[in-house]
């Protein structure tokens, strides 16, 4: 893109990357960390400015004049930091305020570093946890499966419900927003619902604070699952608001001893009243779990991807030769906190994406059966129905009555018969082929009328053998079908 | 015995062998059914057998005591799993006595009939013969192929429609040159070669057929049987061999009408035969496609699986009926159902190689007949279900019958068993079904694959859950 780029000693040696690496990579390696700051037009740092602990001095303090800073900023909760960056005259881009639209997804970093600490919280739970995750029937005895309860199912909760699923727990998850009920499922994991119903889908693909009868049915099945599960993964958030109490003391209380909690929501506040944010506490014998690092845990993969995201952000911008800030994108409009130190942010709020409604209240999806294969229709409907009139036309001018006699028969008893045999249960069917195939020995009777002669005639032959045949199907048509109808039993 | 008190008496036969199939609409009143059924052929033959035409007794004894005595052994004898085999031989002495009585009927110069009537007559016997000839030979190979004599693989002779046609034109050539005589006597010898065509077509057309349409096959027969009977019912003026010919025949025609439904496949299409092999092509290119590890898991581990299940649905197929697993598989039922799990089964209507064979089969290991249950019945219940357990079942459970359009059995209902949180298919090994297709049923995530005889599988599993 054309940016000429400095980096600060050591920067990569938590994940990694050694500074020859990015020397090779074309990159200046700064030793001391004020000329870093000073060296660029534009700072990338993944925490917010923070009081330098070596230095004695706020990082804020150190960036140029007029420079811009690119980083996690959280400014809902760092209006010191800001106003610090805006006496600097700062242009500050907060990545953790980039919009969640398909077009920004790229350079989502929260929901990089949101997959990492999903997947991280598992591995953490794993390492507390004193059992396996696959239920194993070996030799030496069955190993019963773990259950897992990812609460919320954004980016981190499927991604734990991924790397759990992955390593042969039963997981479940919850979630306030019942569209995400189908990703839940896609992940492997089951979905529970509860039998209030509220859409829990706020602005932007985030959860909004739900109804107090709501509240109260969630927190009754958390207290349920409590009893049930062996690991609880919270990851519920609500933008710019302290992470709901969700799991209470006396539901740990009730938790079998062993088992563990992670709360990916610790930064926040913790979404477990017993969380002590950053620390592993152990609390009625369960392991509760306040990590606030889990990305910094898994650190080059965090690196790998939070740098693709400033990449891609850099390249948004406009690289080094159109670099600008465009007030009318709405990418750089929701990130960018300070212009030139002009407080920009909160961004006027954007019209409220419509977002895709349930599909099952928008169009209820009746379970069909699968679409039959179409038959074919042709003519020969009203050709046949055309012949066979006639038929009929032409039987009637010629026909002796006799034969009309039984062709009224015939008729009435074909439809006699299709109504009966719709009505046999298909249970029966096998009997019911048993015994229709008895009574057409009824055509005993035909060689019964043809063996009135002398004994050796042919005609008394062929009867007499049509006789025996036929008494053969009676016999063993009755008799079989006798035989099976006494096996069906309540 | 008078002429008019034969006729009432054919009249009460006749309701009688309605009230029969009437009956079998439930098991409660299905044994009244036949008993009705049973009752009406009494009726029928004494009052043949003392009317005014019969006088022959001697020979009719003979005959009626040697049959009923065959017909008795061979009930008696059967296997419930070869219920198949004895309906599909039961048609063909039906078919052959039709033949005979069509001959005979023929060659019996007592009754001088002239003009139309005779026309009719002759039109009556012609189609009497034909019809009985086919349904004849067609038994005969169908029996064979269930018994296994015959590969059950279907025959596909070059230009095999064109055969079926210029067979089909033969015997109408036959039928002209059968009818169209004036007004004296017929001659015989067209009869005589539309008989043997007949048998040929007969054995043309179920050698085409591929063993997985053999309900379809069976039903089939039956119906044709039932017309064989009503048009001796028309040649000899004899109202109760047509009705009861038509109520067979009809019932027949359902029966294959839903086979073929429940496969959703035309009827002319299996009748044809041929079933996959003008869509040969296809199956090669979707086999391809299932990709995934199969797991497959041991008796115990199944065991396992079934102690821990509140809801077990239990899938048979025809591999069931093969090991005659149906035993232990009631055994196994019995102790889950004494732990207070609910245990069904599910029966898709194409299962096994005759309609309802897998009812027969489950009600003679005594399973009670009200935890047997219709794919409609229980397809919704699946995702509340635990375990399913697949025995020798393929392709009434194949999922590409509902998402894979270039399967040969796209669009037939299936048992959608995969839909349940574990599945278990016993198999003996990894064949593909009759139709020929690979099923990602095998692959899925939450499928487990317990191979080997269904019949010693299911008892390892009832000794571990023992």
């Amino acid at each position: 893109m054309g940016f000429a780029v400095a980096v600060e000693k050591d920067a990569g040696a938590a994940a990694s990357f050694g500074d020859n690496d990015y020397a090779a990579a074309g990159a200046e390696i700064i030793a001391d960390t004020p000329a870093v700051w000073q060296a660029g037009d534009i700072v990338l740092k993944v925490q917010p400015p923070d009081m330098h602990p070596a230095l004695g001095v706020h990082e804020a303090e150190l960036i140029r004049q007029g420079g811009t800073l690119i980083a996690f900023l959280y400014p809902g909760k760092n209006a010191d930091l800001i106003s610090r960056l805006s006496a600097r005259k700062a242009t500050a881009i907060a990545v953790d305020q980039i919009p969640r639209i398909t077009r920004a997804q790229k350079m989502d970093a929260l929901s990089s570093m949101a997959n990492i600490a999903g997947y991280r919280a598992v591995v953490e739970a794993a390492s507390f946890y004193g059992r396996f995750f696959t239920g194993q029937m070996t030799a030496a005895g069955r190993v019963p499966p773990a259950k897992i309860l990812v609460i919320g199912a954004g980016v981190a909760g499927l991604a734990a419900i991924g790397a759990a699923r992955g390593m042969g727990a039963i997981v479940r998850a919850f979630d306030t927003r019942p569209t995400v009920k189908e990703q839940v499922k896609s992940m492997g994991a089951e979905f529970i619902e509860l039998n209030v119903h509220e859409d829990g889908e706020g602005a932007g693909g985030y959860a909004k604070e739900m109804s107090p009868a709501f509240i109260k049915a969630e927190m009754e099945m958390f207290a349920a699952q409590a009893k049930d599960v062996d690991i609880i993964i919270t990851t519920a958030l609500i933008p710019n608001r302290p992470a709901p109490v969700l799991i209470t003391e006396d539901m740990v209380k009730s938790m079998k001893k062993g088992s563990v909690i992670v709360d990916l929501a610790a930064e926040n506040g913790g979404n477990c009243a017993l969380t002590q944010p950053g620390q592993v506490v152990e609390r009625h014998g369960v392991h509760i779990l306040g990590y606030t690092d889990l990305p910094s845990r898994l650190a080059p993969t965090a690196s790998l991807l939070f740098g693709n995201n400033l990449t891609h952000l850099l390249a948004d911008l406009g690289g080094a030769s159109h670099f600008h800030l465009d007030l009318a994108d709405e990418v750089v409009r929701g990130a960018l906190v300070l212009r030139d130190g002009e407080l920009l942010w909160p961004p006027p709020a954007r019209p409220p994406v419509a977002l895709p409604p349930d599909p099952k209240v928008a169009a209820p999806r009746v379970p069909v059966a699968p679409e039959a294969r179409p038959r074919k229709q042709g003519t020969a409907g009203p050709i046949a129905a055309i012949l066979g009139s006639a038929l009929f036309v032409y039987l009637g001018m010629v026909a002796p009555p006799a034969f009309l006699s039984h062709l009224t028969v015939f008729a009435l008893a074909c439809i006699v018969g299709w109504q009966v045999v719709w009505n046999v249960t298909p249970a029966l069917h096998t009997p019911l082929m048993s015994v229709t195939n008895a009574i057409s020995g009824i055509i005993v009777v035909g060689g019964m009328l043809q063996i009135n002669g002398p004994i050796g005639s042919p005609v008394v032959m062929l009867g007499a053998v049509a006789i025996l045949l036929a008494t053969i199907n009676i016999a063993g048509g009755f008799l079989v079908t006798q035989r099976m109808l006494k096996m069906f039993r309540r | 015995m008078p002429e008019t008190l034969v006729t009432i008496a054919y009249l009460a036969a006749g309701i009688l062998f309605i009230l029969s199939l009437g009956g079998l609409s439930a098991q409660q009143s299905a044994r009244r059914g036949n008993v009705f059924g049973m009752l009406g052929m009494l009726i029928a033959v004494l009052v043949t057998a003392f009317g005014p035409r019969v006088d022959s007794y001697g020979v009719l004894t003979a005959a009626l005591v040697v049959g009923g005595a065959i017909g008795a052994v061979l009930a008696a004898r059967v296997e419930m799993t070869s219920m198949p085999q004895l309906v599909a031989i039961l048609h063909s002495f039906v078919g052959l006595a039709a033949v005979l009585v069509g001959i005979a009927t023929a060659m019996n110069h007592t009754q001088v009939l002239g003009g139309i009537e005779a026309r009719i007559h002759e039109i009556e016997i012609f189609v009497g013969v034909f019809v009985g000839a086919v349904t004849f030979t067609g038994s005969v190979i169908a029996y064979g192929k269930l018994q296994g004599l015959i590969g059950s693989r279907p025959l596909l002779l070059p230009g095999r429609h064109v055969i079926n046609l210029a067979l089909l034109l033969v015997s109408l050539y036959l039928g002209f040159r059968f009818v169209g005589h004036g007004d004296y006597f017929a001659p015989e010898w067209p009869l005589f070669v539309v008989t043997a065509v007949a048998f040929l077509l007969g054995i043309h057309l179920v050698m085409a057929i591929g063993g997985a349409d053999m309900p379809v096959v069976v039903s089939m027969l039956n119906s044709y049987s039932g017309w064989a009977a009503a048009a001796a019912g028309f040649m000899l003026e004899n109202d109760l061999l047509i009705i009861t010919g038509a109520l067979v025949g009809s019932s027949g025609a359902i029966l294959s009408y839903i086979m073929c439904h429940a496969m959703n496949r035309s009827f002319l299409s299996v009748i044809l035969g041929g079933f996959g092999a003008e869509e040969g092509a296809a199956p090669a290119a979707a086999s391809a496609q299932p990709a995934g590890d199969v797991k497959s898991v041991t008796a115990e581990e199944t065991a396992d699986l079934l102690r821990d299940a509140k809801s077990v649905v239990v899938v048979p197929g025809y591999g069931m009926a093969v090991a005659q697993a149906q035993y232990p598989l009631y055994e196994v039922t019995r102790i889950l159902r004494d732990k207070g799990a609910d245990v069904r089964f599910a029966i898709h209507p194409v299962a096994g190689r005759l309609p309802g064979h897998m009812n027969v089969l489950l009600a003679e290991a005594k399973v009670p007949y009200d935890i047997v249950l219709e794919m409609e019945e229980i397809n919704r219940d699946f995702p509340d279900t635990d375990v399913v357990l697949v025995i020798g079942a393929n392709d009434i459970v194949n999922p590409g019958a509902l998402d894979d359009p270039s399967s040969p059995i796209y669009g037939m209902p299936i048992l959608e068993v995969w839909k349940a949180k574990i599945c278990i298919v016993m198999k003996r090994g990894m064949a593909s079904g009759y139709a020929g297709v690979d099923n990602p049923l095998f692959y899925k995530d939450n499928t487990r694959m317990l191979f080997g005889d269904a019949k010693k599988m299911i008892d390892s599993v009832l000794t571990a859950l023992k």
